[in-house]
């Protein structure tokens, strides 16, 4: 009973999850301008940290929670260094 | 390896609550998204994705602490890392795009800029 209920709800959150992620990419193809693609691509690196925590939940194994961890790093970094790209031209001066 | 466990001997309550935490945390992501296509200018779109990076990953990582802790009879309490990350980067990041989509609008004097304060 409770291992079926868990299945489906996990089932129609990861449905939600990728949704979300296929309208986010949407966004980072469609533009209009640059900044709107960062800001695209920021939300897709923290749905993939969500839908990867789901996977965890799913299978009961802890290696999924390291790599939402190094997704959500990954994320803040490649974020932080586009937005500084779009200010001044350069990442590192 | 991938150790998996049976999550079949979870108690119900647990899995009720797993679930509609997980249902919340991925709904209120999905709002984001479409927010984040429909909505009209830059300024509006930054805000629609906020609501993935707090309650949204909030409450799967909510679920994913519960679920563990009861799953292995003791306080499983990672996720917080997690979150502790996300509430301290989302603002940040946010603030820069802002400021450099700002910067970019006043350079090419376009007309849809907010006003300046002050």
């Amino acid at each position: 009973m409770s291992a079926e209920l868990l299945g489906w709800s996990i089932f129609i959150s990861q449905i939600f999850l990728g949704l979300a992620m296929v309208l986010a990419a949407v966004r980072v193809l469609w533009g209009p301008r640059a900044q709107d693609r960062v800001l695209a691509l920021d939300t897709v690196y923290v749905i993939a940290a969500t839908l990867l925590l789901t996977f965890g939940i799913r299978t009961g194994g802890t290696l999924y929670f390291e790599a939402a961890l190094v997704i959500a790093l990954l994320g803040f970094v490649g974020t932080a260094a586009l937005a500084k790209f779009l200010m001044r031209g350069e990442v590192i001066e | 390896m991938i150790e998996v466990i049976e999550v079949a001997d979870i108690p119900l309550w647990a899995a009720i609550l797993t679930s509609l935490l997980l249902l919340l945390g991925s709904g209120l992501t999905l709002i984001g998204a479409v927010g984040l296509l429909r909505l009209g200018s830059f300024y509006e779109r930054v805000h629609a994705p906020t609501l993935g990076t707090t309650l949204g990953i909030g409450s799967v990582l909510i679920a994913s602490m519960l679920f563990f802790s009861v799953l292995q009879t003791r306080p499983v309490l990672h996720e917080l890392l997690i979150a502790a990350f996300m509430v301290v980067t989302t603002p940040i990041t946010l603030t820069l795009l802002a400021r450099a989509a700002l910067y970019r609008d006043r350079r090419e004097g376009n007309e849809e800029v907010p006003a300046r304060r002050g």
